[in-house]
């Protein structure tokens, strides 16, 4: 067993490096993120509407113009709400969205815990 | 009792749920945002359509007067039928008519003008449709109404007669 | 016209054999030595009237009988016969029929083919079904009858919407929906079982049979809808947390647990109230499904045309069936719990029922992230977008235990076991992380969390192979299924890693060249078929190796209605997709081109295949015995 711990501890510690992604990845990122007003079941990445077309030229620009990603979907949350966006933001409109999962995940492992006395 | 307080709340969820849905259905699921008024018009650089010329926002409203931006293009079917409208309110002195010409080619858009006439005082170029984006609208045609640098009234979609006396009477 | 009168009517005169049959079975079910034959003899003859009416609806369709309103709103004399007996069911009105057809066939397999159990268990099976069937009847009959007539009759039909013309979208719909109506089957047997207090062994293996098949079916639907989705949609993707694919992913979570569960079941008298909730559950997500679908209330990329009134009498329908079931959960249910405490920690039990939490956490988020917009909307009428990127962080990390659980799970015995082989186990373990390290590695795409998620589907895949040979027979089918599903995430994961993608504007004769690819634009080519013309563009692609591919992507103008799809072309090889789209740039003279290579796409597919596969051989083999 102590050789799988080191080799675990060895093992994250070359993992956590390049980080970064390149600009391409994080337009395709951010389209991805973004839901479509003319055919709204798609995101921008994904429809060819008009619309969606120039999002994409605009995402392009605004990171050219040094924006990160999050002042990129403040600027689209402002002009169309948080509909916009398909990864809704842990406020309190969402916390019920976010938390429950959890939650339930929780309850149930109580659950399980509780009502199983496993035999020793 | 435990079993009791289990039964109420199970139903008593079911109906919540039931109650949700039926409200729900009443609704409609397209997703149009909000008309917000009395936003600042966006700063942003645009393109000419004549002159070719980079101007900046607050230098094509800045004067002390009513503006109608109007998003437009020459492929836009609804656009020709309010576009005799636009004609008509352009006679009005204190309102200029602003273009946004979206995603047109300029000889189409040229075209399009010289048959059914032109009622802009300028037009934005905006070739890519981003300046479009910037004003917040997602089709065209859509207009805004301004006023000293404010938002006062969105149109989403074409301009009709009962609209038209509204804007005259905004403006008067 | 005749053919829809003969339909109509056989429609009606199967409503009043519902009426009948539930008549004769209250009376049997008083005196219930053996079933009455006439009972039998009844739901024989509904399930004729029922294929009558839903053959008329299909003859009506091949003979393009536009008297008829659903044939008129779906079809056209263009169209080839395939995709016009496949417009039966490609509408709302005539895939309600289809619902009937499968409801009414499956209760009377059910009846011919369950032999060992009470009889009164069989009649309140009856009696629960039917009045799904009575729903369903009065549900066409009133708010989507299939058979109105129009008159004038109109020359010509209004056309199949063309991204509906897909082979695999056209038998998907079916299979999808024998998926569902074998779940309602399962929810009127574990009804009629609570209420006679016979959920125990006996029953777990012979509702087993039930769960499994439509189990299989629901899993080949499912991948069924996804293909046509990759192949049709355009954009490469073949899952996008849409609603209704989301609808159909909920059963189907459900039913997963539910087989699990059954197996536990099966050996000893626990989870008897689980088992319950579950077989009533899984059901009525699948009408929930159908509802969400149906009313409108999300709107989605999925085409259909709803209709808020139909959507009423679905949701009344829906918690009148949830209502019931409740009743009888309460007031019938005893549970019993003797032997409860009777395993290890360390046992197959508990391996179950930490497959049972993790299942029923997935559902939950996929539940709450479908329906949440619709509550805030109608609470606080604050709209929101529940989208991919929500799903993603709240599945992706629970799927790491879930998949080491799974693989050792199946190793344990039931009650009480020990890790035999340990040592090759965490050989084993430390293998495969450090292959997924590797593999990240070369490729450059290093997050941690891709690494451990990689490593713990390896680790499954690994185990689950060296036991084809350690294990032999034994429980081939669970493990052929666990297998399929490390290959499934495997090749998601490496799909979505190592998918790239090249998006720009030519004209024909230009070339695309970055030093990887090299994209020409040789020619176009204009095609006319009968039910639809297309603009043909030839594509040259030369990877860094040289070699030379040809794609020919088409954008389709169809006739009837008339609308403008793009048909992606796709080169499929073992190891990876290409994938090519054009779009035609609003007053532009070039063409928007999307290129895709994506590594692993059959892998997907096949891998689904296999968890189908295992299916099957457990139902098989259970026969067998």
């Amino acid at each position: 067993m102590k050789i799988l711990k080191l080799f675990f501890v060895i093992f994250f510690i070359f993992s956590f490096n390049n980080l970064a992604a390149n600009t391409d990845d994080m337009k395709i990122k951010i389209t991805k993120n973004l839901r479509c007003l003319i055919c709204q079941g798609q995101s921008v990445y994904d429809s060819d509407s008009e619309f969606a077309n120039s999002m994409k030229v605009l995402v392009d620009k605004k990171l050219k113009d040094g924006l990160s990603e999050n002042q990129i979907y403040d600027f689209f949350k402002e002009k169309y709400g948080q509909w916009i966006l398909y990864d809704p933001e842990l406020n309190k409109n969402t916390y019920i969205l976010w938390l429950l999962p959890i939650l339930i995940f929780l309850i149930g492992g109580a659950i399980v815990v509780k009502n199983f006395k496993f035999r020793k | 009792m435990n079993k009791k307080i289990l039964k109420i709340t199970t139903t008593a969820i079911f109906i919540i749920i039931f109650v949700v849905f039926y409200k729900a259905l009443q609704d409609t699921n397209v997703y149009t945002p909000k008309k917000k008024s009395n936003n600042e018009i966006p700063l942003f650089s645009a393109n000419l359509f004549y002159s070719n010329k980079q101007t900046d926002s607050s230098e094509l409203f800045k004067l002390d007067k009513f503006y109608l931006l109007n998003i437009w293009s020459s492929w836009c079917v609804p656009c020709r039928s309010e576009h005799s409208l636009l004609m008509d309110l352009s006679k009005n002195e204190k309102i200029e008519i602003i273009g946004l010409n979206y995603k047109d080619k300029k000889r189409n858009a040229e075209n399009f003008l010289n048959e059914l006439g032109d009622p802009y005082q300028e037009i934005i170029f905006d070739k890519e449709g981003i300046n479009a984006i910037e004003w917040g609208a997602f089709g065209v045609p859509e207009s805004f109404l301004i006023n000293d640098g404010i938002v006062i009234k969105k149109y989403i979609g074409p301009l009709n007669k009962e609209l038209v006396k509204e804007i005259q009477l905004l403006i008067k | 016209m005749l053919l829809s009168v003969i339909g109509h009517y056989s429609l009606i005169l199967g409503l009043c054999l519902s009426l009948l049959i539930i008549f004769l079975s209250i009376k049997n079910f008083k005196n219930s030595e053996y079933l009455n034959t006439k009972i039998l003899f009844s739901s024989f003859f509904q399930l004729i009237l029922v294929s009558l009416s839903f053959l008329c609806l299909v003859f009506s369709f091949v003979f393009s009988d536009f008297s008829n309103e659903t044939v008129f709103n779906n079809s056209h004399t263009t169209k080839p016969l395939f995709y016009k007996i496949s417009g039966t069911w490609g509408n709302h009105e005539g895939s309600l029929l289809l619902w009937l057809l499968v409801l009414t066939l499956f209760i009377f397999l059910f009846l011919i083919k369950t032999k060992k159990q009470p009889v009164k268990y069989k009649i309140l099976t009856l009696l629960f079904q039917q009045i799904i069937i009575i729903g369903f009847f009065i549900f066409l009959i009133q708010t989507s009858n299939p058979f109105n007539y129009l008159y004038p009759i109109p020359d010509e039909g209004l056309g199949l919407n063309p991204i509906l013309q897909d082979p695999a979208l056209a038998i998907h719909p079916p299979i999808l929906y024998l998926g569902y109506v074998g779940s309602s089957i399962i929810f009127s047997s574990a009804l009629a079982a609570t209420c006679l207090n016979m959920i125990s062994k006996k029953w777990a293996s012979h509702i087993k049979k039930w769960v499994l098949i439509s189990w299989v079916f629901l899993t080949l639907g499912i991948m069924l809808g996804s293909i046509w989705a990759y192949y049709e949609l355009g954009w490469g993707g073949f899952w996008f947390w849409d609603p209704v694919e989301n609808v159909s992913l909920m059963p189907w979570l459900a039913l997963t647990t539910l087989l699990h569960c059954i197996l536990v079941l099966e050996k000893k008298q626990i989870l008897t109230s689980w088992v319950i909730i579950l077989s009533i559950s899984t059901f009525t997500l699948s009408m929930c499904g159908t509802f969400l679908v149906r009313s409108g209330i999300l709107n989605s990329v999925h085409t259909f045309a709803n209709d808020p009134g139909r959507g009423l009498f679905i949701l009344v329908f829906l918690f009148s069936l949830i209502l019931i079931s409740l009743f009888v959960f309460f007031f019938f249910h005893k549970s019993t719990q003797n032997e409860l405490n009777n395993f290890s920690w360390l046992s197959k039990e508990t391996s179950i029922i930490i497959n049972n939490w993790f299942m029923m956490y997935f559902l939950s988020v996929v539940l709450i992230g479908t329906v949440y917009p619709i509550f805030l909307d109608v609470l606080s009428s604050q709209k929101i977008s529940v989208g991919p990127p929500f799903y993603h962080k709240l599945i992706v990390p629970f799927l790491i235990p879930f998949l080491l659980a799974m693989a050792i799970g199946p190793k344990l015995k039931w009650v009480k076991s020990n890790l035999d082989d340990k040592f090759s186990m965490i050989l084993l373990l430390i293998i495969s992380v450090l292959i997924s390290f590797f593999i990240l590695k070369i490729f450059e795409a290093n997050f941690l969390i891709n690494t451990i998620l990689i490593s713990s589907a390896t680790y499954l895949f690994f185990i689950t192979f060296r036991d084809f040979f350690i294990r032999k027979f034994n429980n081939i089918a669970q493990n052929i299924a666990h297998f399929g599903f490390s290959l499934l995430i495997l090749s998601i994961l490496f799909n979505s890693l190592f998918s790239s993608e090249i998006i720009t504007n030519l004209k024909i004769g230009e070339t695309f060249d970055d030093s990887k690819t090299k994209i020409f634009f040789k020619s176009i080519k204009q095609k006319e078929e009968k039910n639809f013309k297309s603009i043909v563009a030839n594509f040259n692609i030369e990877n860094s190796k040289g070699i030379i591919e040809t794609l020919s992507p088409e954008l389709r103008i169809y006739n009837q209605p008339n609308i403008v799809t793009s048909e992606a072309d796709i080169k499929t090889t073992m190891m990876s997709d290409k994938f090519i789209v054009i779009n035609v740039v609003q007053n532009q003279d070039y063409f928007n081109i999307r290129y895709q290579v994506k590594p692993f796409m059959l892998w997907i597919w096949l891998s689904v295949l296999l968890i189908s596969f295992g299916g099957l051989l457990s139902l098989f083999k259970k026969n067998y015995e």
